[in-house]
């Protein structure tokens, strides 16, 4: 089965992924939705993960094409944001976020990073090292640092998993109002934050893997975790999840 | 007090010292006591000085060039994949020979001066050096690799922002491991053949029978050795203050 949009931001055609022996995927199609949020939920192992790296030209032992609606490479236009904050400890929070101009070997907009900043709750840990930060402001630095990079496409891979529960809600709640607009692939293992983030529901199930669309419920995101009509289909989310691992 | 248990191991030390000499009754000739050897360092201070700033200048000299010699090695073998196949067989030999061997041919080409024992002090740090930072160089985190190719950097953006500064703390490692063996270096040139140093001292000492000024020496090198070690210890915890906070 595959996913396809009718104006997508990127299409995904023909992936393909042998790993360790096993076929992971094969004639995998999957597309991205312009400005919207798709989360990929299934089972630990099953190839969410690797096709985003896929997607992020990470994945070089992957066969397919990724480009965008108009048939051209995505380069360029890809914003990668890791279970892991992936901070580079021996540079301030203000450097982190202006770490792609630098390796760009471009002039880092300083102003707008410290903007950004603001946005996310760190203005007064610009100077810091990142080790001085908890884990979810990490991630927000993170987050932040996603942000500057000013792609129109973001690929997140279970960014908030490594958090509190508390903090994961805040920081969904941030990353969906300063994501809005943008085409979002949120890989994750939480099928709340799938509800809550989510403007298309995917789930990633069998061997090789397939491709199935769960309707979001209603409303825009980011849903309160309380609202009874996304609390209603999170218990079916979870029964299709527990379906889709003992398959 | 961070000098109170150094003083406390050093008195601790001489205390052990002066118990071996009252307790064997060896004669001065072949272990005088401590406070013998005090006098004769107060009584030979002048040429003691001047000698051990020889010996300094040797091992200073030495962990420049031996450290710089090192340094450009791991950066061939981490950049160029065909250098590894060249620059592996100089460094596995470069310690598969004694350095006690190379000693007296060093001297033969390089002279009695400070230059053969330059050469040896050099020889004897490239190994460590090169070793601890290639390995730093090559356990940098793939995420950040990852993060950087997603952000467009080039492989020299990346081994220069990325590869190296995660490096360093492997390289200071490999820089204390050279600083504590880079006298040994020195000292061997200076007993195979030298006119100055601290070991040179030690031999011509020994020759005439001036015990005590032998073991001023000795002393006068190991505080030598060990002041050199915390210095460059030192440094290295202030030039990296990430590696401390990590810990």
């Amino acid at each position: 089965m595959t996913s396809t949009a009718d104006s997508p931001a990127l299409r995904v055609r023909d992936a393909r992924l042998s790993y360790g022996g096993r076929l992971l995927f094969d004639g995998l199609d999957c597309d991205l939705p312009e400005g919207q949020t798709t989360c990929l939920l299934g089972p630990s192992g099953v190839g969410k993960s690797s096709l985003l790296r896929l997607i992020a030209g990470l994945q070089h032992a992957a066969e397919g094409s990724v480009r965008d609606a108009e048939g051209r490479p995505l380069a360029g236009r890809l914003a990668y944001m890791a279970q892991q904050d992936l901070l580079l400890p021996w540079l301030s929070v203000l450097d982190n976020i202006t770490l792609g101009a630098r390796l760009r070997g471009e002039t880092a907009d300083r102003d707008k990073a410290g903007a950004l900043l603001e946005a996310v709750g760190l203005g007064a840990e610009a100077a810091q090292l990142p080790a001085t930060l908890s884990g979810g402001m990490r991630q927000r630095a993170a987050l932040a640092r996603t942000l500057m990079e000013e792609r129109p496409i973001v690929l997140m891979d279970e960014p908030f998993s490594a958090l509190d529960a508390i903090t994961r809600l805040e920081i969904q709640s941030l990353a969906a109002k300063l994501l809005a607009g943008r085409s979002v692939l949120v890989v994750t293992h939480d099928p709340l934050e799938a509800l809550r983030l989510g403007h298309r529901i995917l789930i990633m199930a069998g061997r090789p893997a397939q491709l199935e669309e769960l309707a979001p419920p209603a409303g825009d995101p980011p849903r309160a975790p309380g609202n009874p009509a996304l609390l209603e289909r999170q218990a079916a989310l979870l029964e299709r999840l527990g379906r889709a691992r003992a398959a | 007090m961070n000098w109170l248990r150094p003083l406390i191991v050093f008195l601790g030390l001489l205390g052990v010292w002066q118990a071996v000499v009252w307790l064997s009754g060896v004669p001065p000739y072949i272990l005088p006591p401590p406070w013998q050897v005090a006098l004769a360092i107060v009584e030979h201070w002048q040429r003691l000085a001047v000698n051990a700033g020889i010996t300094l200048a040797e091992i200073l000299l030495g962990l420049v060039f031996g450290g710089l010699l090192g340094v450009a090695s791991a950066l061939s073998l981490a950049a160029f994949r065909p250098a590894r196949r060249w620059l592996l067989p100089v460094l596995v030999t470069s310690q598969a020979i004694p350095v006690f061997a190379l000693a007296p041919v060093l001297v033969l080409w390089l002279g009695y001066g400070m230059a053969s024992k330059i050469a040896m002090a050099s020889l004897i740090i490239y190994f460590p050096i090169t070793a601890a930072f290639y390995d730093g160089l090559r356990r940098s985190d793939p995420g950040w690799i990852d993060l950087a190719r997603t952000m467009g950097a080039s492989r020299g953006a990346i081994l220069r922002h990325i590869r190296i500064p995660a490096a360093l703390p492997g390289l200071t490692s490999g820089l204390r491991v050279a600083t504590a063996v880079a006298p040994i270096g020195a000292v061997i040139g200076e007993w195979v053949g030298a006119s100055a140093g601290l070991g040179y001292l030690m031999d011509n000492a020994n020759d005439r029978m001036q015990i005590d000024l032998m073991f001023a020496a000795l002393f006068v090198l190991a505080a030598l050795a060990v002041g050199l070690y915390f210095l460059v210890d030192r440094l290295c915890r202030n030039v990296i203050p990430w590696q401390i906070e990590s810990h």
